[in-house]
């Protein structure tokens, strides 16, 4: 990313007050240690980034500055004065806002009564709707974070819902603001409008916790870095004093290499066409809908999907996922109708990842092996008359796609659930890339028709890398890539624009149900595809296209 | 104040003790009870004990109420780990009691020409058909109108307990009961066997211990099995991952409602003979405890029931005896639910308390 102007005010170096201080924090669970003698300090009017990879302690450590969790050892001071333990609201009431990777809002209430929520006196007969109303599209507009008041939240996708996790946070007053990986389904543009927000927080004083594992971004936002690993803080420097190298290298503890951009081989045969296809909104309003879709998606070519979420992304990783019907077009499958059936559609050698891997990836009470042949269960591989399940096929299996993909947990038997975000993900790559053995031969070609159990054919990947560290990362995308040059076709659609880039040998881009056209990567520059993702007619707000 | 914590993980002792702490925490709650009832705490309980487990008579006692029990807690079972919430067991119950009488009957003192070997089966697949037919409509419902199963399921039990009342009192009423509101008798052929002699235990306990073990194996062995659990787990993963969610739930619905129908069949066959409208003091909600006590597993679904029909059937005893009222059972079997679920809790939480 070009950095052409410093972003930030610079601030007043150790001079300014000490807002927060957070000493000796330790925190265990069970024999883990999340947070192991942790101590740091934030000044007013200034921008302190958070750095480390999943699992290093950052949410955890956060968690208990903002009294979702005890702390074994160690206290906090807000402003001076001590922080009870354990007390969301005390943390809400001394100025700490926090705004959640996993969000914390009520899916059945509006985005208005999500952020009044708590703010008002129970026993205030009328809430003040009008004012509050007011007030919130003001902080709304103020910020260049748009929302609709009466949306309900469920409508909403990733993206917007975060939206208003922030606003909740603004709407009450934070002067801390705590930001879990606040830029991961923003545009660019919205990422610079927010770092402008940023901008203006601090220089009124505010301070602000900016918690990533995006170097150039934390590099670009941040007056000083800390950085966790394993739970220790390893390092705690100035941004300025600081290169992208040496986070890396403090972050992981060795050096990663980023995955390759190698182009597409060998493009083939149009795999999955979808002909002017619309879709049903979401149920309860959203806006995330398909209008006259037409994609073409060629065997041994990654197609990616650009766009702010919310704009239709949902409606067509659901179409090709087979858990969403299309109500006008026509979508073909290798010269058929594409099947409205995830079982079919895993049949007919379709691999899916979906956005949400908790919700809809995993059972996560189940154990890992049952989810791991879960979308396969019926097939004479793994039972028999599509009744008895085969456990020991189905274990082997499972252990398979263990050591294939390298799925680290407390073992094939524990809750999918006990999984880390990364994991889980291996765990789904797996379940929808490896092909299981034959048991016997494949006899002629009515039972090869069947029971495709070779390579997928089509592969669609929904935020397939959403929430992972940068070594989870750097998996899935090479995986994908390595399905593509095996001869798949792939659809990644993301929220992230690097992910875009990296992976895309054609990128499209989403707005508004409509999708343009899908052009070669090196077609697009990074300002056109954020022009397109904000919408023809809407211009970008932020100042950062440059050129 | 307190606060819960998810625990990291959960160790086997706490497994272990769990249920040891749930049964102390449960005598110590009805010693207060007793106690105040005036009566000597160790005696009581002695006499309870041995009301319902101390002779091969109590024994007998106890496997009897245990029989519906463990049907209608397997109906709970079945349902409720598809997280389909049927309260109405005890209609299903009612309805499969009906339906096996209507076929195996002594119709105006004769009944159907049939041979048994063809008859009995007949009669416990018409029991199934009636409760699965009860559950059907709410499961159906729910799934494709978002209907609150729990009402529907719940109230389907008064207007099932209403219509065999109309029925006892007309069509199926035995003519021969002196005015009293029952059916017609079963065949004395269709009658089940007596497990021990001179007692009242019958051969229904065979049946009910075998399909536990069916449920158990169909929950552990099966792709059904499988889509149960999935889809009461996560019912959006389910369908993600190709079960066919409303087949499913169809699937349970029938399942369930036969399992609760049986429950009715096989009292009427090895217990009453006839239907009256107090033949069940509440099986089919004592089911639901029965279901929650034993974790939703199926095989302890027969420990639970054999011990809440042998705390029933102890509590008569001593009650005779030392002159406590027999809710003391019903206090111990709330009590010892409370118990289990909160020492669940406790094995996957730890309890933190802060100033």
């Amino acid at each position: 990313m070009e950095v052409t102007e410093p972003s930030l005010p610079p601030t007043e170096g150790g001079n300014a007050a000490t807002v927060l201080r957070l000493q000796g924090i330790t925190k265990r669970f069970g024999s883990l240690v999340a947070n192991d003698d942790i101590s740091l300090d934030l000044r007013a009017g200034e921008v302190l980034a958070l750095l480390g990879e999943n699992g290093a302690g950052k949410s955890t450590l956060m968690s208990i500055l903002f009294g979702h969790y005890v702390a074994d050892e160690g206290g906090i001071e807000a402003f001076g004065a001590p922080l009870p333990p354990g007390n969301p609201k005390a943390a809400l009431a001394a100025g700490v806002g926090m705004v959640h990777q996993h969000f914390t809002l009520a899916d059945n209430l509006s985005v208005l009564d999500n952020v009044l929520m708590g703010t008002e006196p129970l026993w205030r007969p009328v809430s003040r709707r009008s004012a509050a109303r007011e007030r919130l599209l003001d902080v709304a507009r103020r910020f260049g974070l748009p929302v609709q008041p009466d949306a309900l939240v469920g409508s909403l996708s990733v993206g917007e819902r975060q939206r208003v996790e922030i606003l909740k946070a603004l709407y009450r007053g934070a002067r801390i603001l705590i930001l879990d990986e606040p830029t991961a389904v923003l545009t660019p543009q919205e990422s610079e409008a927010l770092f402008a927000t940023l901008a203006q927080m601090v220089a009124q004083g505010l301070s602000v916790i900016f918690i990533s594992h995006k170097l150039d971004e934390v590099l670009r936002v941040s007056h000083r870095i800390a950085v966790l690993r394993g739970g220790k803080l390893v390092a705690e420097a100035r941004t300025a004093d600081t290169t992208q190298a040496q986070l890396a290298l403090w972050m992981v503890g060795h050096a990663v290499e980023a995955p390759q951009r190698r182009p597409a081989r060998s493009v083939g045969d149009a795999i999955c066409v979808l002909d002017h296809v619309s879709t049903a909104a979401s149920k309860g309003g959203g806006q995330d809908r398909l209008r006259e879709v037409s994609l073409t998606l060629r065997a041994g070519e990654i197609t990616a999907i650009a766009g702010v979420s919310g704009n239709g992304q949902v409606a067509l990783a659901e179409l090709l996922c087979g858990t969403r019907r299309a109500t006008s077009g026509t979508a073909q499958l290798m010269g058929r109708p594409l099947p409205p059936s995830p079982a079919r559609l895993v049949q007919r050698g379709v691999a899916r990842i979906p956005e949400d891997r908790h919700a809809v990836g995993v059972v996560g009470d189940l154990p890992v092996w049952e989810n791991a042949v879960s979308e396969r269960l019926r097939s004479p591989v793994f039972s028999r008359w599509s009744w008895i399940v085969k456990r020991a096929a189905a274990r082997l299996h499972a252990r398979r796609i263990e050591k294939a993909f390298d799925v680290r947990g407390a073992g094939l038997m524990a809750p999918a659930r006990s999984l880390s975000g990364g994991n889980m993900q291996k765990l789904i790559l797996g379940r929808a890339l490896l092909a299981p053995e034959q048991p016997e031969p494949a006899k002629g070609n009515d039972h090869d028709k069947k029971y495709p159990n070779r390579a997928p054919r089509l592969i669609v990947a929904h935020q397939p890398t959403w929430g992972l560290d940068i070594g989870a990362v750097a998996y899935v995308q090479q995986q994908l890539i390595a399905a593509r040059d095996a001869g798949a076709a792939v659809l990644v659609i993301s929220d992230d624009l690097d992910e875009v880039l990296a992976l895309g040998d054609r990128v499209a881009v989403m707005h508004g149900g409509h999708l343009g056209e899908a052009r070669p990567a090196t077609a697009w520059t990074r300002e056109a595809i954020g022009l397109a993702m904000a919408g023809a007619t809407t211009a970008p707000r932020a100042k950062g296209a440059s050129s | 104040m307190m606060r819960l914590e998810r625990r990291h993980e959960t160790s086997r002792t706490a497994l272990v003790l769990a249920p040891i702490g749930a049964i102390v925490f449960t005598m110590a709650i009805s010693a207060l009870l007793v106690l105040w009832a005036g009566a000597p705490v160790g005696r009581t309980y002695a006499l309870l004990l041995q009301g319902g487990f101390g002779s091969v008579f109590a024994w007998s006692e106890t496997l009897t109420r245990a029989i519906p029990l463990i049907l209608t807690g397997l109906a709970a079972t079945v349902a409720f780990k598809a997280r389909l919430f049927n309260i109405g067991a005890e209609g299903q119950l009612y309805a499969g009691a009906l339906a096996a009488v209507a076929v195996g009957g002594m119709h105006g003192g004769t009944g159907f020409e049939l041979s048994p070997w063809l008859l009995f089966p007949l009669m416990m697949l018409a029991a199934a058909i009636a409760g699965a037919l009860m559950l059907l409509g709410p499961a159906l419902m729910k799934n494709r109108l978002g209907v609150d199963e729990v009402v529907t399921t719940l109230l389907i039990n008064f207007i099932v307990l209403l219509g065999v009342s109309a029925l006892l009192d007309g069509p199926m009423k035995d003519p021969t009961a002196m005015g009293w509101p029952q059916s017609v008798s079963l065949q004395s052929d269709l009658e089940l066997g007596k497990l021990i002699a001179q007692t009242r235990v019958h051969t229904g306990l065979l049946w009910a211990v075998s399909l536990a073990v069916m449920v158990w194996a169909i929950f552990k062995y099966t792709v059904l099995g499988f889509d149960i659990r999935a889809v009461g787990a996560n019912a959006r993963a389910a369908a993600f991952a190709g079960v066919p969610v409303t087949r499913t739930v169809v699937m349970v619905a029938l399942l369930s409602g036969a399992l609760a129908g049986l429950a009715g069949a096989i009292e009427v066959a090895g217990r009453t003979s006839y239907v009256t409208l107090d033949m069940s003091p509440g099986y089919g909600y004592t089911g639901i405890v029965i279901a929650m006590l034993a974790g939703l597993h199926p095989l302890g679904v027969i420990a639970a029931a054999v011990f809440v029909a042998g705390v029933l059937v102890g509590a008569d005893t001593m009650s005779r005896a030392v002159g406590v009222p027999t809710y003391i059972a019903d206090v111990i079997v709330a009590a010892s639910l409370i118990a289990v679920q909160v020492a669940t809790l406790l094995t996957q939480y730890r309890v933190k308390l802060k100033k």
